[in-house]
């Protein structure tokens, strides 16, 4: 091998740098969140989370190096097996699980246990990829779009079987990859139009304010189209089936989501009419980042976060850590952190040859930009309170560990990518 | 085509970065408002009560106290409790009102204590202080509630309770928070600024389950409780305990004033009530049926109860005449009841004709309708109505000097005024149509219209023994170590009367006692008193008895009013109470007490 072909020499560093600051800075603050001013507990320590968190950063170190010391073609062979084996555990889980929080989502073995829907995100992002990259995958046919339907659709489905509704909405963010890989955009603009209409269904007290708007819309759009007898229709039908949708809304809300489910979207639209309640996570959340101003209060100095007003403030709510502590620049800093790493990442896929390893780069961006997304909008009371970690910063071994493995493939996928080449 | 997808994609991703990044500025830089929500969720403003000043009496007896009690504050989210009609049973309330209540603490907050039960006595905690460690979220919180030392002066001293929203509105300074004590009547309310004290506060941390995480800014903002000043009261507490007393059974009131310095040495309201009734839990319950009851316990007549003055007015009449020069102390008038009725006897038959002191002596009407007649008609002017006019308005001008007709300013609340009409307002009265002194002429023996008040009484008979001037009649000798009441007490108010003229006032009202209508019950062995009797018509019900008097005529000690409603003639139920008052206060544990029995029996016909 000449100099400079090895595989350290070709592995993308500033991915790996991105990925190292955030495990760190996810590590600080935990220690932050579960910091007692009254009885500070020592750094170094396994009775606090900031502690575990340790062993859990060491394993998915031994991890990422093991997963770049493999054989790329590897996770090629075993996509299917690793799906089906994680589709199995979703399974086993739902007759072996205790629930915690609401959801059955934990395979316990003595002190170890693990939830086996976090793996399952990147377990399916190889499978969709694995499908994508046959070579006579066509996505318009029905067949390959029903098969990436059920490789998407199964473990979703058996991840709200468990009552984890947060970790199944995720899977919905293949449609990103989707997308990249050639579908129509029109299941995006539908699927983004139909959140916006339910959002405004609820919003919107007076129906008129909505009926008027689209039937000006759709008035306008049949007189400039009022050649095609066709086209008039069509139009005519959308604004139908808008004002259906927008009608039909409060109906299904009453019917198909659990009073918590309804509670989280009602207190996002109002956070103050149960602040006690329904609306306190929102609320204190928002108090916590809200109160770090321009600079943050300072490391360890958080109030709202030390005196448990922010819930799951090691996991899911981590980032009321940052907001109260760091400030506005301290949660600039984390933003930028992560935009750099997911528009690295969507760099790396965008640059492989062969189409498994894009296909799987862009489902690893997607995933992780789900998250992201999902996660601190929560906190800043822009999403419904979804319960998903951040990823490689809140507290958590599966989480931790299975996000590591997710980015380390792709690190070792493109490391190896001129060998492709060949394949 | 596929590749610029992916530009599609980072956009999203980039939008959703700028997206955050502009929210995050709003509320973490533009938005104050979260700072103070998270001050608010962590500092826990702990109240310390200041204790509030004592009332103690002219010769340093206490007469107010405070008592140590306790509310019993709750912390809904720590609440956790097995067996609720246990919990209930132990604190003595209904299942019910044990919801009504936590609901009521829910919705004021989750985690900050708010009032369960209000004013535990210490018996009270006794019975639940051993088992309130059993459940967590109850934590006492030490406050005082006043105690009387004697079950007296209910209505001067007044009352404390809760602040109502009302008074809230009124507190512009911010002093008072909802909860609070304020003093709602007599000294505790006209002294609330100087009673109260000023409330210390302590700023402590407390995590989101109410428990204390040390003080916020190591007590940089802390205050500590500074405790009220406490007064001196004028009144004497054995006269004021003896005089209410004598009162017991009957309705109205007695003011006694030391008349060199305005001091109240004794003021009784009767019927009371006992003040610690209105003390405690049982506040609510007790003030319902004391603000119910049909004999107005809570209304204080020395101040408040409006009566025609009666034939004590009469010395007034002397005086303002005598001054005004249309009598002289030798002028006649023969007494004629075809002007006005008079109560002759054998000592003032029909026809007498008497000089002024006689007149006074036997409170002869006709005397004094000619005295008025004098007064009123001055012939000044042609028209006999404007002519009156004059007179009158001349004549109330003097009455307003000695404290009549309007709220003299004594340091209590609710002192009315009483009434002496002026020409306006028989204008009024009449609506237009004229009027002269045969229309008004009632008011000469201080009946019609004339209206005073007990303590306006008091101050007059006061003023009579100062021979010409009064000190406004207070209540408070010295707030805290001042050793001086509020300013306006020390003020010496001249009523325009020669001195001379009140002498001859004061003979009279000497010969009263020895030998006129005030006659031997108000007659003391080695003092001399000079009173004046009164019996106020009060159709068709008996009469009010009436005495005003001092002692001794010379270096005055004390000047008495004594008021009893619907108990006759003057010379009665009024005259030995007051002879009664001067001789304890004066001769102490040496004096006789002779009509002791006679009044207590209370039967005065």
């Amino acid at each position: 091998m000449r100099r400079g072909d090895g595989i350290v020499d070709r592995i993308d560093w500033l991915t790996v740098a991105l990925y190292g600051l955030l495990v760190l800075a996810g590590l600080l603050n935990i220690y932050a969140a579960i910091y007692d001013i009254d009885n500070p507990a020592p750094f170094f320590s396994l009775s606090h989370n900031a502690g575990k968190q340790m062993i859990f950063i060491g394993v998915a170190v031994v991890l990422a190096i093991s997963i770049l010391a493999v054989d790329y073609k590897v996770y090629d062979t075993l996509s299917y097996p690793l799906w089906a084996l994680f589709v199995f555990l979703l399974i086993v889980v739902l007759f072996v699980a205790r629930e915690v929080n609401g959801a059955k989502s934990w395979i316990e073995f003595g002190s170890f246990r693990f939830q086996p829907s976090e793996f399952t995100k990147f377990a399916t992002a190889l499978a969709v990829a694995k499908y994508i990259s046959r070579p006579n995958f066509k996505i318009a046919r029905l067949k390959d779009a029903a098969i990436l339907a059920l490789l998407i659709g199964v473990p979703a489905l058996l991840i709200i079987v468990q009552g984890d509704m947060g970790t199944a909405l995720v899977f919905s963010v293949f449609i990103l990859v989707l997308f990249r890989e050639g579908m129509s955009p029109i299941p995006l603009i539908l699927g983004v139009s139909a959140a916006v209409i339910f959002l405004l269904a609820l919003l919107v007290q007076n129906h008129f304010y909505f009926w008027i708007p689209v039937a000006a819309i759709s008035g306008i759009a049949i007189f400039f189209n009022r050649k095609s007898v066709k086209r008039m229709v069509l139009i005519l039908a959308a604004g139908i089936l808008v004002i259906g949708m927008f009608e039909s809304v409060g109906y299904a809300f009453e019917n198909f989501l659990k009073p918590h489910q309804q509670n989280r979207i009602l207190v996002l639209l109002n956070p103050n009419a149960d602040p006690l309640g329904a609306g306190w996570n929102v609320t204190q959340s928002k108090i916590a980042i809200g109160s770090g101003g321009l600079t943050g209060k300072g490391y360890l100095n958080g109030t709202q976060t030390k005196f448990d007003f922010v819930p799951e403030q090691s996991t899911d709510f981590i980032f009321c850590t940052i907001g109260e502590e760091q400030g506005w620049l301290g949660s600039m800093i984390l933003i930028v952190l992560f935009m750099a790493l997911l528009l690295r990442v969507t760099q790396l896929a965008e640059r492989q040859k062969w189409r498994f390893a894009r296909v799987y780069g862009y489902s690893v961006a997607s995933i992780l930009f789900f998250h992201f997304a999902i996660n601190i909008g929560m906190t800043i009371g822009l999403f419904p309170v979804i319960g998903i970690p951040l990823p490689f910063f809140s507290y958590g071994g599966s989480s931790l560990i299975s996000f590591t493995i997710m980015l380390f493939i792709l690190i070792g996928l493109d490391a190896n990518r001129m060998q492709m080449l060949a394949h | 085509m596929n590749r610029s997808r992916g530009y599609i994609i980072q956009g999203i991703f980039v939008l959703v970065g700028v997206l955050f990044a502009l929210r995050l500025f709003s509320l973490q830089v533009l938005d104050e408002s979260y700072k103070a929500a998270a001050d608010n969720n962590i500092i826990q403003e702990e109240i310390e009560y200041p204790f509030r000043g004592l009332i103690y009496d002219r010769n340093g007896k206490l007469l107010v106290a405070n008592k140590p009690m306790f509310d019993l504050m709750v912390v809904p989210s720590q609440v956790f409790i097995k067996d609720t009609l246990k919990f209930c049973d132990l604190i003595g309330i209904e299942r019910n009102e044990f919801n009504e209540k936590i609901k009521k603490a829910r919705k004021y907050s989750l985690v900050k204590a708010s009032p369960f039960l209000k004013q535990l006595s210490l018996e009270d905690l006794a019975k639940i202080e051993d088992y309130l460690d059993e459940y967590p979220g109850f934590i006492l919180q030490p406050r005082t509630t006043r105690s009387y030392t004697y079950p007296i002066m209910a209505n001067a001293l007044g009352y404390i309770s809760e602040i109502s929203p009302q008074e809230l509105d009124k507190d512009t300074a911010n002093y008072y928070h909802s909860g609070d004590y304020i003093g709602k009547s007599g000294i505790e309310s006209e002294y609330e600024i100087y009673l109260r004290g000023q409330r210390g506060k302590k700023f402590k941390i407390r995590n989101v389950r109410g428990v204390e995480k040390g003080e916020f800014k190591d007590g940089e903002f802390d205050t500590l409780a500074v405790p009220g000043l406490s007064v001196t009261s004028t009144i004497d507490r054995e006269l004021q305990q003896y005089a209410e007393k004598l009162m017991n059974g009957k309705s109205g009131s007695i003011v006694a004033i030391e008349p060199s310095t305005g001091e109240i040495l004794t003021i009784v309201s009767s019927p009371s009530y006992d003040p610690n009734l209105l003390t405690g839990q049982k506040f609510s319950a007790n003030f319902r049926s004391i603000s119910q009851d049909t004999l107005k316990p809570l209304f204080n007549r020395p101040l408040m109860a409006a009566y025609r003055p009666g034939s004590i007015f009469k010395i007034v009449q002397s005086l303002v005449a005598l001054q005004e020069g249309v009598i002289t102390p030798d002028t006649k008038f023969k007494c004629n009841t075809n002007l006005i009725g008079c109560h002759n006897g054998a000592s003032h038959p029909f026809g007498t004709s008497e000089k002024l002191v006689g007149a006074i002596k036997n409170s002869c009407n006709p005397y004094f309708y000619q005295v008025m007649r004098r007064m009123v008609v001055q012939d000044v002017d042609e028209s006999p109505y404007l002519d009156a006019k004059i007179g009158l308005d001349k004549w109330n001008g003097y009455v307003q000097k000695f404290g009549f007709g309007s709220p003299l300013g004594i340091d209590l609340p609710g002192e009315k005024g009483g009434m002496i009409p002026d020409a306006a307002y028989y204008d009024r009265a009449y609506q237009g149509r004229e009027w002269k002194f045969s229309n008004i002429y009632s008011i000469a023996i201080g009946e019609g219209e004339n209206l005073v008040v007990p303590i306006q009484m008091a101050n007059f008979v006061a003023t009579v023994a100062n021979r010409g001037y009064y000190y406004t009649p207070h209540l408070i000798k010295s707030i805290g170590d001042s050793g001086k009441p509020l300013p306006q007490y020390s003020e010496k108010h001249h009523t325009g009367v020669d001195s001379a003229y009140f002498e001859i006032a004061v003979e009279a009202m000497s010969q009263v006692v020895k030998s006129g209508t005030g006659q031997y019950r108000a007659k003391l062995q080695d003092i001399e008193v000079c009173g004046k009797t009164g019996t106020v018509q009060n159709d068709p019900n008996p009469d009010h008895s009436v005495f005003i008097a001092f002692a001794p005529r010379n270096n005055p000690k004390i000047a008495v009013s004594v008021y009893v409603e619907n108990a006759g003639q003057g010379a009665r139920a009024a005259a030995a109470i007051s002879g009664l008052l001067i001789e304890k206060y004066i001769k102490r544990d040496s004096a006789r007490l002779y009509f002791e029995p006679y009044v207590l029996k209370g039967d005065f016909e």
